[in-house]
């Protein structure tokens, strides 16, 4: 069975997504609704976290080996200038949200399909209560680049 | 026929009436001094610009000067009554500091000109930059005091000629979220209910309303009620103790922002006890089980806690609510401009659509408006929506729009929503909005957060233009001021928080050189030489009534219809509610009253947003959902304040107003009995908070947020222990704080927070923390809060707050037929 090395994964994801959030919060404190969002959708990165380690052990998965890596996405530039240039850095840390979060839904889709195989419902409840959570992040993320470009990439 | 103080009593006197009755007639009249009814030459038809109500009045008019009002009896809105900001606040337009010529900024002045040097630097600049930059450099920011043609144009001309994305009123500030709640709960903007369900509800619920001050003459209909026979209860959720608690059977006073938290705790009750409507709930709405699923977590106790309020009344609320056969429910600033505006306000729709209770005569749900001419706004397009509530994420309206126009639809910007008030100013912060237009309001005092908005405002790579009547705070950070006419010097229309829509005709000329707004956008327009597909000068239209004529045309279709009404017809009928067209020639009292809705993917305004974080859904996701076009009932967690009370801000601050005055006092500051009623600004602090700050009744203090402060007097009422309040009105033209060495440390916005609800993007005046610190003891004299109002005081020795018996009512008493209208 390995729906442990898939809680171990969604983890890793949310973990590094709540961080990931509360930085640009942090980043951006004069960009009030992405300040302020950001770390409202935070909290419910923080509360899938430990919903997961919650579960991990009925799969074998010891809590305390959870990992919480340091969001490492950074690392590769995902706009063009977006170190110098502080408007397509905003631009950039949406964009890379709107990934992140998406893959954290997308591996919750993942969880509550081996849920339902192994027909442990508690387990499908908390990816049925968490992926949606995970959409909408997503959403807002595309939300706000939607908002916001038109602006930054006209001037 | 007698005789009454309306500084002392407000509201007037009672003319009781019972459920399905008429309400009786009461004309209320108030000439200046010396004036007597038959000294008047004229009496000119219009109605209230001092807040949403709508009261139709006459100006009377002597030797070319306004000299007094008088109520229309026969008006659906009022009938004949007048508040005090009616009576008295017409005084303004004759101050002898009233805008009379251009200004325009020289060496660091501002220094009188011409309209012809003026107007042409506003054009030059509009030109440089459009060059230079395009239309996003170029922003609006309106008003809620126009007329509906004003905003019209003005629509036309920044979203349709010049094609800019940022457009706003300070709408914004007061009514964005009741649109944003509509849109939310029934695809598309438009009040639902009437003021007529007032004559019929048994339980009104107003929330975070204090009616009794914001809409003075709706509150004395429901004075009315109460004094005659079998009269409606009252619920009250408000952290004030209003003359709406007061009155009110049951009175919540929850900690604020927590609005959230205590609607869903009512709708968990409504759906245990099985209050429900369920052939209405499964014949017009979807969601109805996610409303189960998400109320489930929150049993009155829960809300108890995090609101601070009895799980017993929250109960006994949602039993006064779920017994109700006629149940009229109300919303306003304590919803809007708290945390979760709209999550709050659509959970109020939701009561409704759980209860089957819209478009009966007694059964609607009024989402108000602050401002008098807020919903032309809105309509108009001149905020954050597109013209005629179209929906600016689908194409087919924009194509509509385009050929109303004629203009190319690629000229009409709807690649993402129309830019808010909070997010224009950002742009200005920023350098990428270098010339905003303000029009007839005074951000300078009305935004959060003052000493960023007046620092951005002044700055020397923003051109300031400011179009006013006064000499505002804001005009004086301007490059450009453009002196305009007021209400009772120009024509046009305007419609209020029920649909009505009122004619406002010239009584008088304008001061000086002072021109209607209507005529500054039109001459702005020609200068720019804007033209449509086919060349003709673009907007087409020359004057007021024209103007109306074309509005039309935008309407028909939509839910804003006024294709049935013109100007004649306003002059011979009076207030008439749209839609108002062929099938309705007589308007439209209650919307959705055949369960139908402008919710079908082609018809709504909206295709919804999240309502946490805000973010827009798109079609294919509408679609799915909402095939059908029905009232969607959307369901959402509690989340809490982004600013908490702490150790070192230990209260919760909000802001608010008082009967007195409006908006940023520029007109009722300048009338004397309104001014005297209410002189200077005040902080209201519950009796235990007072004791364990060692202050009383008048003593000076400060208070402060994290972002600013100001001195006031205390005044100790009945408010909710851990909250203070502070009237907003209050800025700095009356002050020396223009002087050298004086202070800015009297206006409420120092201290508000800059953060808004992510649905409407409305501010949230009603979340921030905030210390208070004694200044010494005072001088004995007590704060000079009205008495009358929300800010009674606790103290019974303070002297009542008076006018002058100098208005008379005029009883007129009608057979009643026990029918309705």
């Amino acid at each position: 069975m390995r729906i442990g090395a898939a809680l171990r994964e969604l983890h890793r994801s949310e973990s590094t997504l709540a961080t990931e959030l509360s930085r640009v919060a942090e980043r951006y404190p004069k960009e009030k609704e992405v300040h302020h969002v950001a770390e409202d959708l935070a909290a419910w990165s923080r509360d899938h976290v430990r919903a997961i380690a919650e579960a991990a052990p009925r799969y074998g998965v010891d809590p305390a080996a959870l990992e919480s890596p340091e969001p490492s996405e950074e690392a590769q530039p995902e706009l063009p200038g977006e170190g110098s240039d502080k408007e397509m850095a905003l631009l950039a840390d949406l964009r890379r949200l709107y990934r992140m979060s998406g893959g954290a839904a997308l591996d919750w889709d993942l969880l509550g399909q081996g849920a339902q195989a192994v027909a442990d419902p508690e387990l499908l409840s908390v990816a049925e209560r968490c992926r949606p959570r995970s959409v909408r992040q997503m959403r807002w993320a595309r939300g706000m680049l939607k908002a916001v470009s038109p602006q930054i990439l006209a001037t | 026929m007698p005789s009454r103080d309306p500084i002392a009593e407000p509201w007037g006197t009672r003319t009781p009436y019972g459920p399905g009755e008429q309400w009786p007639v009461r004309v209320d009249r108030h000439l200046a001094e010396g004036v007597d009814p038959e000294d008047v030459d004229r009496w000119v038809r219009t109605a209230s610009i001092l807040h949403s109500n709508g009261d139709a009045m006459d100006i009377a008019v002597k030797d070319g000067r306004i000299v007094g009002v008088r109520g229309h009896g026969e008006d659906r809105v009022n009938r004949g009554r007048l508040d005090p900001k009616d009576l008295y606040g017409w005084q303004s337009g004759h101050s002898a500091d009233r805008l009379t010529r251009p200004l325009v900024r020289r060496d660091g002045e501002l220094v009188e000109t011409d309209w012809d040097t003026a107007m042409d630097l506003v054009v030059r600049r509009s030109r440089e930059l459009l060059d230079e930059q395009g239309a996003s450099a170029l922003g609006f920011y309106t008003s809620g005091q126009l007329f509906l043609e004003e905003y019209y144009t003005l629509a036309a001309i920044g979203h349709g000629a010049i094609g800019t994305n940022h457009m706003d009123g300070n709408t914004r500030l007061c009514t964005a979220t009741a649109a944003a709640a509509l849109k939310e709960s029934f695809g598309c903007d438009g009040q639902p209910g009437s003021y007529g369900d007032i004559d019929h509800a048994d339980v009104i619920a107003l929330y975070g309303h204090n009616m009794a001050e914001t809409q003075a003459v709706s509150w004395s209909r429901i004075l009315d009620r109460l004094a005659g026979p079998n009269p409606p209860r009252l619920l009250c959720v408000d952290p004030r103790p209003t003359p709406v608690a007061r009155e009110a059977t049951l009175h919540l006073a929850p900690r604020p922002g927590t609005n959230v938290a205590l609607m869903n705790a009512i709708l968990h009750e409504l759906i245990r006890t099985d209050r429900v409507d369920h052939a209405y709930v499964e014949a017009h709405t979807v969601g109805y089980e996610a409303l189960v699923e998400t109320t489930d977590a929150y049993p009155p106790e829960r809300a108890a806690r995090i609101c601070e309020v009895p799980a017993e009344q929250i109960r006994e609320a949602a039993a006064l609510l779920g017994g109700a056969k006629r149940l009229l429910s109300t919303v306003l600033q304590g919803f809007y401009q708290s945390n979760q505006a709209t999550a709050a306000s659509v959970q109020v729709n939701n009561v409704h659509l759980l209860r089957g209770m819209l478009g009966r005569p007694g059964a609607g749900v009024l989402q108000m408006n602050g401002q008098p001419t807020a919903e032309n706004t809105r309509e108009c397009g001149a905020d954050g929506d597109l013209t005629g509530f179209r929906n600016w994420n689908n194409d087919r309206h924009i194509a509509d729009l385009a050929q109303v126009w004629n203009l190319d639809p690629m000229r009409i910007p709807h690649y993402a929503p129309p830019t808010h008030a909070m997010q224009i100013m950002r742009y200005a912060e920023k350098g990428s909005i270098r010339f905003l237009w303000v029009s007839a309001t005074n951000p300078a005092v009305s935004l959060p957060e003052l000493g960023r908005i007046r620092e951005l405002l002044a700055s020397q790579g923003l051109f300031l233009v400011v179009q006013d009547v006064f000499m505002t705070e804001t005009a004086e950070l301007a490059d450009v001021v453009l002196p305009a006419a007021t209400w009772g010097e120009k024509t046009g229309t305007f419609t209020n928080s029920d649909r009505t829509v009122h004619l406002s005709e010239k009584a008088v000329e304008p001061p000086g050189e002072a021109r209607p707004d209507l005529d500054i956008f039109l001459d702005y327009a020609r200068r720019m030489d804007f033209r449509d597909d086919d060349g003709r000068p673009f907007p087409q239209w020359h004057d007021p009534e024209s103007a109306f004529e074309a509005w039309k045309r935008a309407g028909v279709g939509r839910p804003c219809d006024y294709s049935g009404i013109t100007y004649d017809h306003l002059r011979r009928v009076g207030g008439i509610q749209w839609p108002c067209n062929e099938e309705h020639p007589q308007g439209t009292e209650r919307l959705y009253a055949d369960g139908r809705f402008w919710a079908s993917p082609e018809e709504c305004e909206s295709f919804g947003k999240d309502l946490v974080t805000g973010a827009p859904s798109e079609e294919a996701e509408y679609r799915s959902t909402n095939p059908e076009g029905r009232a969607m009932i959307k369901a959402v967690e509690y989340v809490p304040p982004h600013e908490e009370p702490g150790e070192e801000y230990p209260f919760t601050l909000i802001t608010g107003r008082t009967i007195y005055h409006f908006h940023t006092r520029t007109k009722t500051g300048r009338a004397p009995e309104l001014q005297r009623a209410a002189p200077e600004v005040w902080v209201e602090i519950a009796p235990s908070d007072a004791r364990a700050a060692g202050i009383d009744e008048g003593d000076p203090v400060q208070v402060r947020s994290p972002r600013g402060g100001i001195r006031a007097r205390v005044r100790v009422s009945g408010i909710r222990p851990g909250v203070l309040f502070v009237p907003f009105h209050y800025g700095y033209w009356d002050t020396d704080a223009s002087d050298e060495g004086g202070e800015r440390d009297r206006a409420a916005n120092e201290m508000t927070v800059n953060d808004w609800d992510p649905v409407s993007k409305q501010p949230l005046f009603k979340t921030a923390a905030a210390s208070l610190r004694p200044l010494g003891r005072g001088d004995g004299r007590p704060s000079q809060a009205p008495t009358t109002t929300a800010s009674a005081p606790v103290d019974a020795r303070v002297p009542a707050t008076r006018g002058e018996p100098d208005t008379v009512e005029e009883h007129v008493d009608e057979p009643t037929d026990g029918g309705t209208r």
